[in-house]
């Protein structure tokens, strides 16, 4: 099967211009019903405030929409095709009876501001997910309210800022080890931290003499991913968590990995204080082209009187109800109570598997990672061989000296029916192939992978223009960013 | 499981080609002291049908088919039935951000349309693709506009969405950025003496909603100029997107900040939502958030990248414009479907549907109680102040099965007995007599009463 490949073939796809391009003076995809009220002359109501023209919106009718975004569609790579080996981003399956049940009149209808005597079903939702997820991290109380892993990393720092002023002064730093990923440092900035860099050891950890070293009373938490963004676990977790404790840090989990973990081991238990989790990661609500997620913080006990307002309470009479008198809350970081409609998707995940489905899918995302490690290692370069979690990193080192980096692997990679995995990513590993293929591939799939990046290995050796050439089965090829960049072309305008 | 694929065998295989003995081995880094030993105390696993049935119990304790006169944030409009066929195409809905270009064409163009609409409606020669909803939208614009001017302060109308006010506290606060709040006058617009002298040579933006938190909208030109006499910018909040059918946008803003729900997207009991910022072209790469952007292949072909990602975090680290990564870009599309749908004529004759509605709404309500803020025009939400308390009078007009319009006295507590109204093209003119109805009952109930104790006190 050598430079060919088992998984994907070509087929005829459409070709799709601009909706504007479609657009006609006199085509509706719309109808309204008649007015049951008296018309209006929008003129005499709104003054100099009315409109009168809305420009190049487009004119099309109903079957040139379903086409044109059908056509769009099938321009895309998904889950539903096959692998997404994305490190760090895992990309599982996204289960469809979690669209049904968000789409129930009740719920997606329901108004932010219905009086809560008609909301206790959505309430009844957020407190059993809380429940549930308390329980898998160990903590002992949580926000629902963050947007996204991001947002609640901004949430979860603004209360470590917030605890830390309680106790007299907010402290100055964070402690970011150097395989974090972005958004860690770019938080704490917006906290207002000074943001310290911290440096792994040879094997990738975090290196405990250098955090005894950099940890005193100027830092106000060290943000750790766990397992890291090598996919290898903190062994020295403890150690870290009483170095940070010893001189009144907090440890921040950022739980962008915690599929690694659930049901075998819970951070509350090996010392964190305040984590994030993603609910678009870990929970399998659907990445959508990149959103939406939610980012729900859990917090230790001493962390709990900070937590962002409104907080869920039980009233006397059994109840749900928004508590909103909370004088050491950090304050709202979202309008309403957060994106609800992935609290339900999360929840109706965690029912459908249960504690021993949750276990079977941790042990099978470790495992299927170790065995594509196993497949592909001395094939491609492994820069730490500390033991695997739920990804494995390996680098372009043995490609490069042929001229092949990381990027042209993965756009190779696409020929062979696959979408790449996560490229330059940690910054500790030159080169990364960070590759994560969670609990939902088959080992049929995961076979074909190995094999087909064990092709393009010798598709290197033999024969590397073909794999800097890549992606030749697409419908484009690979595309000019950087002139994209320099004169930067946003929007459609008419005669373009 | 079912969501997995792997038999028993399969896994045995697996292990065996991995040189492991058992699962554990390959869970022996975490320290056995730590190691989850007991099942994990959460619900059975379930069967799909058990879980259709616990939803189903949920939706039907969370006001199953309750006509609503809700909006401050939130609206309910129609969505057509299109918008969910194709979002749920899987190679939308389980496809990530659109970093690899050459296999996303189909997200990265449908974004380039989505930044082109909003462009058109707004009046802005750019927009991102998207921020978590209108509230940080809102939060995040004003940063960007303390970065564009090098000052620090922040002037924001009271008639900014309340819960949007208290968001931009939250992420002003720790970064030393002062707040000050604007109030409006009589029309329910902003009091323009005051807002006078709420700009000093620190202010970096003035940061208004329009139509605003209680309905009216605001005169933008007047605003525009008074912030920009002053080297401030302007930042204008829109939270209910389908004004700008038949509404001028804001065309004298530096930045607009968006919540584009009411373009197709549920209600969902408050997310998620669709935040956008748009601007002018010279503060682009202050702007937080995705964009996409037109360039060719290697064969002159067009296609579509995200493009400016130094602004970002993932490039930028502790000096990106934001921290955000994960955005609402499956939401972003519902919206654009929207938008593509009801095109150019469309979302006008919706936005004049609105309009109507709401004209005959307040005409109504105006006969039996008062009317705030008739000196300026609105949009489709209006504030009824009523001689008896509102929450009391909703609790009756529920048991019609209809949510009466928000209380506003934990927002703003000097308008006494008032409630924000909104009508959308979904309220229905016999919703709209009812509810005026049972306004008008609490109306002569009260003067009743008030008469009865005045015979009382004459007789005395």
């Amino acid at each position: 099967m050598k430079h060919m490949t088992r998984k994907a073939t070509r087929h005829v796809n459409q070709n799709e211009g601009l909706i504007f391009e479609k657009s006609s003076a006199g085509k509706a995809a719309w109808k309204l019903p008649p007015l049951d009220v008296p018309e209006v002359d929008a003129s005499a109501l709104l003054g100099s405030s009315a409109r009168k023209d809305l420009g190049h919106m487009p004119e099309v009718s109903e079957i040139e929409i379903i086409r044109h975004f059908t056509r769009l569609s099938t321009w895309n790579y998904a889950i539903d095709l096959g692998m997404y080996p994305l490190g760090s981003c895992t990309m599982k399956y996204n289960p469809r009876v979690n669209e049904l049940v968000v789409r129930l009149e009740g719920l997606a209808n329901g108004h932010p501001y219905q009086p809560e005597k008609i909301s206790q079903g959505a309430l009844r939702i957020i407190r059993t997910l809380s429940d549930c997820l308390l329980e898998i991290t160990g903590m002992d109380a949580i926000t629902l309210q963050p947007a996204a892993g991001a947002h609640g990393e901004l949430t979860g720092l603004l209360m470590v800022r917030a605890y830390h002023q309680s106790k007299g002064a907010p402290r100055k730093k964070i402690l970011i080890p150097d395989s974090a990923h972005g958004t860690n440092p770019a938080t704490a900035a917006m906290v207002g931290y000074a943001v310290e860099n911290l440096k792994s050891n040879a094997q990738g950890m975090v290196d405990v003499a250098a955090l005894t070293a950099q940890m005193n009373e100027d830092v106000a938490a060290l943000m750790l991913t766990n397992p890291n963004t090598l996919g290898v676990f903190e062994q020295e977790i403890h150690k870290i968590a009483e170095i940070m404790h010893a001189k009144g840090g907090l440890l921040y989990m950022d739980g962008a990995n915690m599929n690694a973990l659930v049901g075998k081991v819970r951070p509350g238990d090996f010392g964190v204080d305040v984590m994030h989790l993603n609910l678009h990661k870990t929970f399998s609500t659907p990445h959508g082209g990149g959103g939406p997620g939610s980012g729900p913080v859990a917090v230790r006990q001493t962390l709990e009187p900070f937590l962002p307002k409104p907080v869920l309470v039980t009233k006397p009479d059994g109840t749900l109800a928004f508590d909103y008198d909370r004088p050491q809350s950090v304050g709202r970081v979202r309008a309403f109570y957060g994106n609800f409609g992935m609290f339900v998707r999360a929840l109706a995940y965690i029912l459908a598997n249960g504690p021993d489905g949750l276990r079977q899918t941790t042990e099978d995302a470790v495992l299927n990672a170790n065995y594509i490690r196993k497949g592909l290692e001395g094939i491609y370069d492994l820069p730490y061989s500390t033991p695997s979690m739920h990804e494995v990193v390996f680098s372009d080192k043995l490609q490069a000296k042929k001229g092949v980096k990381t990027m042209d692997l993965a756009k190779r990679l696409i020929d062979y029916g696959f979408h790449p995995y996560t490229t330059a990513f940690p910054l500790i590993v030159p080169g990364a192939l960070m590759i994560e293929p969670t609990e939902s591939e088959s080992k049929e799939e995961m076979d074909l992978f190995i094999e087909a990046m064990k092709s393009i290995a010798e598709e290197v050796e033999e024969d590397p223009q073909t794999v800097l050439d890549a992606p030749r089965s697409t419908r484009v090829s690979r595309l000019d960013e950087s002139a994209a960049a320099r004169k930067p072309v946003l929007r459609w305008k008419p005669g373009t | 499981m079912r969501y997995l694929p792997k038999s028993p065998a399969d896994r045995k295989a697996m292990l065996q080609a991995i040189g492991a003995r058992s699962i554990g081995d390959l869970f022996a880094p975490i320290p056995a002291e730590y190691r989850l030993e007991r099942d994990l105390k959460v619900p059975r696993q379930m069967a799909e049908s058990e879980i259709v049935d616990w939803f189903r119990e949920r939706a039907r304790e969370n006001g199953d088919s309750y006509t609503t006169f809700l909006g401050a944030g939130a609206y309910s409009h129609y969505r057509p039935v299109i918008i969910d066929s194709l979002i749920s195409r899987g190679e939308f809905l389980t496809a990530y951000t659109p970093y690899q270009a050459e296999i996303s064409q189909g997200t990265l163009q449908a974004i380039f349309e989505f930044q082109t609409m909003i462009c058109e409606l707004t009046g802005m020669e750019v927009a991102n693709a998207s921020m978590y909803d209108g509230s940080t939208a809102a939060a995040e614009a004003a940063m960007m506009a303390v970065r564009i001017t090098g000052r620090r302060s922040v002037v924001m109308a009271r008639s900014l969405h309340p819960e949007y006010r208290e968001v931009l506290a939250t992420y002003a606060h720790h970064q030393n950025l002062p707040l000050s709040t604007c109030p409006f006058d009589n029309t329910g617009r902003l009091n323009l003496q005051e807002l006078e002298k709420s700009i000093t040579s620190d202010t970096a933006c003035v940061l208004i909603q329009s139509p605003n938190f209680l309905g009216t909208i605001e005169d933008i030109s007047s605003v525009a100029e008074m912030a920009h006499k002053k080297g401030a910018l302007l930042v204008v909040s829109i939270a209910e997107a389908v004004s700008l059918g038949i509404v001028e946008p804001p065309r004298q803003a530096d930045v607009i900040a968006m919540e584009a729900q009411s373009f197709g997207v549920p209600l969902g009991f408050g997310g998620p939502y669709c935040g956008v910022i748009a601007t002018r072209e010279q503060f682009v790469r202050q702007m937080p958030g995705r964009l996409a952007g037109q360039t060719t292949d290697r064969n002159g072909k067009r296609g579509f990248v995200l493009t400016l990602a130094t602004r970002e975090q993932h490039i930028r680290r502790e000096k990106a414009t934001s921290n955000i990564c994960t955005n609402q870009a499956l939401v972003a599309l519902m919206v654009n479907i929207f938008m593509t749908i009801y095109g150019k004529v469309g979302l006008q004759e919706l936005a004049q549907h609105n309009l109507a509605k709401t004209a005959y709404a307040a005409g109504q309500f105006n006969k039996q109680a008062k009317l705030l803020f008739s000196g300026a025009p609105r949009f489709n939400e209006f504030v009824v102040q009523t001689s008896e308390d509102p929450y009391a009078i909703n609790s009756r007009i529920l048991g019609h099965k209809i949510v009466g319009g928000l209380p506003l006295r934990k927002f703003y507590p000097e308008l006494g007995h008032a409630a924000l109204w909104c009508c959308t093209e979904l309220t229905t003119r016999s919703a709209i007599d009812t509810a005026v109805g049972m306004v008008a009952e609490s109306e002569r109930s009260v003067k009743a009463a008030k008469e009865e104790v005045d015979v009382q006190e004459v007789s005395r």
